[in-house]
């Protein structure tokens, strides 16, 4: 999986390709949560539109982004799932947690 | 059980070959010409039953995974996935939603509730210090339906 981080006034886009799974989740873990960490973004979105493939790991890792933002005060959506991704998302209750656009 | 076509392999419980996994199962069920659903279903309930193994079974340790596909009549799919690690304590708490032993690294669960609900079928079977056998059925929907 890639992660390319685009951040402006603010607001961060992250975007993600290729697949998610317990082994391309650790090193996007890391990545997002660095860019958190150190520039403090008021929202960080995750687009998930590059995202083909996607299995509970998906839900730690957006979960534990969700977490890490609102300790430092700022808000995770994710954007633009395929259908596939958004069936585990549903499966999970995210939607209830994260905005999902 | 009559089987129509089998594969059989087995591989390291290294965390690459969760994507492995997955890629022999989209060349093995190919040839029923799944809906793209079934496909992504399928795929995902593999890999969540593979990294399991991985991140369950072997916890700490490493040890090999080996995994049955088959195609059944009827358009029916049957995956196996079995380790030899630890063992499950109590199955029946394992597969409640959201109950984890990894909680740091992220884990969240779900693994078998998206085995279950993407699957028509899920057997678990376990023995401690032995390890586990996961057992899943899918059947795909008739041609032209």
């Amino acid at each position: 999986m890639k992660v390319d981080i685009k951040s402006e006034n603010g607001m961060a886009i992250a975007a993600l390709r290729g697949e998610i799974d317990h082994h391309s989740a650790k090193s996007a873990r890391e990545q997002l949560d660095s860019f958190i960490i150190n520039m403090q973004p008021d929202v960080l979105s995750l687009d998930m539109s590059g995202i083909t493939f996607m299995d509970s790991s998906g839900i730690g890792l957006i979960m534990g982004r969700h977490k890490l933002m609102r300790e430092c005060g700022g808000r995770l959506e994710v954007r633009g799932p395929q259908e596939s991704i958004r069936r585990v998302l549903r499966l999970a209750g995210i939607e209830r947690i994260v905005r999902i656009i | 059980m009559e089987i129509l076509n089998e594969i059989r392999f087995s591989m390291p419980s290294l965390s690459a070959n969760e994507s492995a996994a997955r890629a022999a199962v989209s060349a093995f069920i190919v040839q029923a010409d799944p809906t793209v659903e079934e496909l992504s279903d399928i795929r995902t309930a593999v890999s969540e039953a593979v990294t399991n193994a991985i991140v369950h079974g072997y916890r700490g340790t490493s040890g090999r995974i080996d995994l049955v596909l088959r195609l059944l009549p009827d358009r029916e799919i049957y995956i196996r996935v079995r380790d030899g690690g630890c063992g499950i304590a109590d199955v029946k708490k394992a597969m409640e939603p959201l109950f984890t032993t990894a909680p740091e690294e992220e884990r969240s669960g779900l693994g078998f509730s998206v085995m279950e609900s993407f699957m028509d079928r899920l057997s678990v079977r376990s023995r401690l210090g032995q390890g586990t056998t996961v057992t899943m059925r899918k059947k795909l929907a008739a041609h032209g339906s």
